[in-house]
């Protein structure tokens, strides 16, 4: 029966017409992508359900708050302090225009606030942390060390996914908090150095515009990037073919960076819209 | 102890095992022989559950491995040790770490009775006082004694090996053939090796079992094996023998 259907399918691929070879490469396309979504949701909810399984490692995931965080945290600083700063200068340009340059502390703050400090925050590490999970999980599969891991009765999601996925989880929001420290910094030294503007004004009117809520968007919405990120990494590094070598890793954490930044913007467009909309907050 | 029964498993339109039947007795060392790509790595790999068969059982001490919970499976995992063709030592961990692995991970014990525990296997292995090196520092053959050292630290009942003595120098290899033959002997486990190597085939197996075709094709000690007329077992044989005169010259 398979040999059939597989004969079958040879003989389709075969064929010389272009557009039934071009519905064969659609089809498997949309049916790899399908199969791939579905395998990594499972990832996902595999992860969830061990998180809250014991025995909890906590020793593997404060490794990994310390390689994610700790590490991360001189680059979200500067990348921080470098967007806060473009962003005051750009505003003050379109502000000025509208002779409303006063509000330059008002739009830094909630721009940094509400979009700014999470994306840039997401955006770096997505590129540092989630790349690197993709690396160093693609080389075990490659490496037949996940294979060794499952030998040795050890769950591979349990004690490779779990602390990564939890400590990008917790991590990206504290990294998210310096980030937005360090742009609303960037556009207050932008402001007073750069337009000779009244330093108090400024942060008072950051102050003003400083919202609990906006925080607990921000900060919600930057953890959900971790586990974007984390869950990404892991299952581009998971789904490594053993056969893949060097050449599969290298392609799979290219492909983990790009996937990751495409879902973090599609993950920011539907948070916004829950958040916002459904749940009122401000 | 371990009962293989009708099995069958498929890669897209390749098929590798086509009802292979293999019955491995308690104490005894398998030698399992084929060509490159016959299915002799995945029939390992279903041995300890890292692949599923498309049909068939695998039966190991009267359970059957393929119909396990995957909690049940790693109860029995804790039964096997596996030695990986390229060791698959965790290269992010010392040797100290590596060979604790699995003793630290199932086993209640103190850090001072699991370095006693990675000491006496590192002296089964020959390779004292390596605690503190990485993966990286170790020779091929070290980095299979390591491994080794790892598939033993909790005592399994089945030890399994995946071509142990590939890209190893003559020497080294001989070695490893020792070492594979002296822990049968002092720890009196089960041992499946699969191997294309000849002179490690009849120096290490106490039974033989050829595969071709996916199937086993002929089944015995290695006595046994040297009088069975079949000509793609003979030939097999002949050719591995000349292959690795070769190799020496």
């Amino acid at each position: 029966m398979n040999r059939q259907l597989s004969t079958q399918r040879q003989t389709l691929y075969d064929s010389r017409n272009p557009l039934v070879r071009f519905i064969d490469f659609a089809g498997d396309r949309v049916l790899s992508g399908i199969s791939g979504l579905g395998s990594a949701t499972l990832l996902v909810w595999e992860t969830w359900l061990l998180a809250f399984r014991r025995p909890f490692q906590l020793n593997l995931l404060v490794h990994q708050l310390f390689l994610i965080g700790v590490n991360s945290i001189a680059v979200v600083l500067i990348s921080g302090l470098f967007t806060g700063m473009v962003l005051a200068t750009q505003g003050y340009y379109q502000l000025i225009q509208l002779s409303a340059e006063g509000t330059l502390g008002k739009f830094v703050t909630v721009s940094v606030v509400k979009e700014l400090g999470p994306m840039v925050t997401a955006f770096v590490l997505a590129g540092r942390i989630g790349a690197s999970i993709t690396a160093e999980l693609g080389t075990m599969k490659v490496t037949e060390q996940i294979d060794a891991l499952e030998v040795m009765a050890t769950n591979p999601v349990k004690y490779l996914v779990v602390p990564r996925f939890l400590a990008c989880a917790i991590m990206l929001p504290i990294l998210t908090l310096f980030a937005i420290v360090c742009g609303i910094a960037g556009g207050y030294l932008a402001a007073i150095i750069l337009f000779d503007m009244n330093g108090l004004f400024f942060l008072k009117l950051a102050q003003a515009n400083l919202f609990i809520s906006s925080i607990i968007i921000s900060l919600v919405k930057a953890s959900a990037f971790g586990m974007a990120i984390a869950s990404i990494g892991c299952y581009k590094g998971f789904t490594i073919s053993s056969a893949g070598g060097a050449e599969g890793v290298g392609k799979s954490t290219t492909g983990s960076a790009v996937t990751s930044l495409v879902t973090i913007l599609a993950l920011d467009a539907v948070l916004n819209q829950m958040l916002h909309v459904i749940w009122g907050l401000q | 102890m371990i009962w293989i029964e009708n099995l069958w498993k498929n890669f897209g339109n390749k098929e590798v095992l086509t009802g292979l039947e293999l019955y491995i007795p308690r104490g005894e060392t398998l030698v399992v022989m084929g060509r490159s790509g016959c299915g002799k790595s995945v029939l390992l790999k279903m041995i300890t559950g890292l692949m599923k068969p498309d049909q068939g059982q695998i039966w190991i001490d009267g359970e059957d491995i393929t119909k396990l919970t995957r909690k049940a499976l790693n109860r029995t995992r804790q039964k096997l040790g596996m030695l990986f063709q390229s060791a698959a030592l965790f290269d992010s961990m010392t040797v100290e770490e590596n060979v604790g692995f699995m003793v630290s991970q199932h086993l209640k014990l103190s850090k001072h009775e699991i370095d006693e525990i990675v000491a006496e296997k590192l002296h089964l292995v020959q390779l004292d006082g390596t605690q503190r090196l990485r993966p990286a520092e170790l020779s091929g053959g070290m980095r299979k004694r390591v491994g080794l050292a790892r598939a033993i630290a909790c005592n399994p009942e089945v030890i399994l090996y995946d071509e142990p003595t590939t890209g190893l120098d003559p020497i080294t290899a001989l070695e490893i053939n020792r070492l594979i033959s002296d822990l049968h002997r002092k720890l009196q486990v089960t041992s499946v090796v699969v191997t294309h190597d000849m002179a490690s085939a009849f120096s290490v197996g106490t039974r033989m079992a050829m595969i071709h075709q996916g199937q086993v094709i002929a089944h015995g000690t290695p006595d046994e094996i040297w009088k069975i007329d079949n000509p793609v077992l003979q030939q097999f044989i002949a050719n591995e023998n000349h292959h690795q005169d070769d190799d020496c010259r």
